[in-house]
């Protein structure tokens, strides 16, 4: 398993892309417990990171991604700003001077992102939350190396699982009980995130 | 002799910069109130950038106190520390209502108290009661 630079920047692009393609349904699930704002703020945040890598041209993998951490905290208000943002930061750093992403390099990037989140967030696995999605993923890939397809299909099980959780953290937490019955939005972008890392993998490796 | 500045951070603009007004209304002499309301769109959330620029503009030598809203607004106050190391030991943020809590910053850091007494004193805004019993 590699990552190059290039599959990398196509990542991000992707990213985009499933955030403007769902921009409706994460509104959706954060209207029903949230403020409603996470697909109007992915959606933006998203196709600014997204033109910034358009533009310019990176030596390296962690240049490219700290450039996208800045402009997700900078552009997108709200929780996911500062958590997507500390997420990417984190894993720049992790991926600082490498130009193409093995397997051992590129979880040690998700393992420092999942780090960045619990760290601003102050949450843990079960408070229905992005990090429901993004410690069960960390922990396969640590176990058993990336395999993309499988971090997708983990992803979309444990957004899933969500429905049922109680929120513990962020607005949604003052619903208490009736949070259940609806997916965590952050859950559910977060399995955006990593659905579009198997799509942009499968097709650089064909 | 310098005072503590005070920051208010609100995921709406209009809210912010009213408790500014409000605070500023007991003039308290030397001390900066800046807000940093909204996002750099004018929409409802808050923004590192603002709250980084509003810190700039009121830093003093005693520090800067910031106080926030609700929920992800405490995040991006974190990031801003994080973004000004240079500011390390004399920039925090309060655990406090924010009307109750800016208005006791403004007047105590008024008195001349330090940076760690201002933010006791806002913090302890929690506990008041506002109708007797």
């Amino acid at each position: 398993m590699e990552l190059s630079a290039a599959v990398m920047k196509q990542w991000a692009l992707r990213i985009n892309e499933k955030m403007q393609e769902h921009k409706d349904k994460l509104s959706e699930l954060d209207q029903a417990i949230g403020d409603g704002d996470h697909g109007h703020n992915m959606a933006r945040g998203f196709q600014e990171a997204a033109n910034k890598v358009n533009d310019s041209s990176y030596d390296d993998i962690g240049t490219m991604y700290k450039d996208i951490a800045s402009t997700l905290i900078s552009k997108v208000g709200g929780a996911s700003g500062p958590l997507y943002g500390t997420a990417f930061l984190k894993a720049a750093n992790a991926w600082k001077g490498r130009d193409v992403l093995d397997s051992e390099a590129f979880t040690e990037g998700i393992e420092a992102a999942v780090g960045g989140i619990e760290t601003r967030g102050k949450a843990s696995f079960g408070d229905k939350t992005m990090l429901d999605v993004w410690i069960p993923v960390r922990d396969e890939m640590k176990e058993r190396g990336v395999d993309t397809e499988q971090a997708n299909k983990t992803a979309a099980k444990e957004a899933e699982a969500t429905i049922d959780r109680v929120a513990k953290k962020g607005r949604a937490s003052y619903l208490g009980e009736r949070s259940k019955g609806h997916m965590d939005p952050g859950a559910f972008s977060s399995q955006l995130v990593f659905e579009a890392l198997a799509e942009v993998y499968k097709e650089g490796a064909s | 002799m310098a005072k503590v500045s005070i920051i208010v951070i609100s995921h709406s603009k209009e809210l912010a910069d009213g408790i500014v007004d409000l605070v500023s209304q007991t003039k308290q002499e030397d001390v900066a109130i800046a807000a940093a309301g909204g996002t750099e769109e004018g929409e409802i959330g808050t923004s590192v950038d603002r709250i980084t620029g509003a810190v700039e503009s009121v830093t003093t030598e005693e520090g800067v106190l910031l106080l926030f809203d609700i929920g992800s607004a405490l995040m991006n106050a974190e990031m801003a520390l994080e973004m000004l190391p240079e500011l390390e030991g004399r920039i925090t943020i309060a655990d406090a209502p924010l009307v109750e809590g800016a208005y006791i910053a403004a007047v105590e850091a008024g008195m001349g108290k330090t940076l760690e007494e201002v933010k006791k004193a806002a913090e302890s805004a929690k506990e008041w009661k506002k109708i007797e019993d």
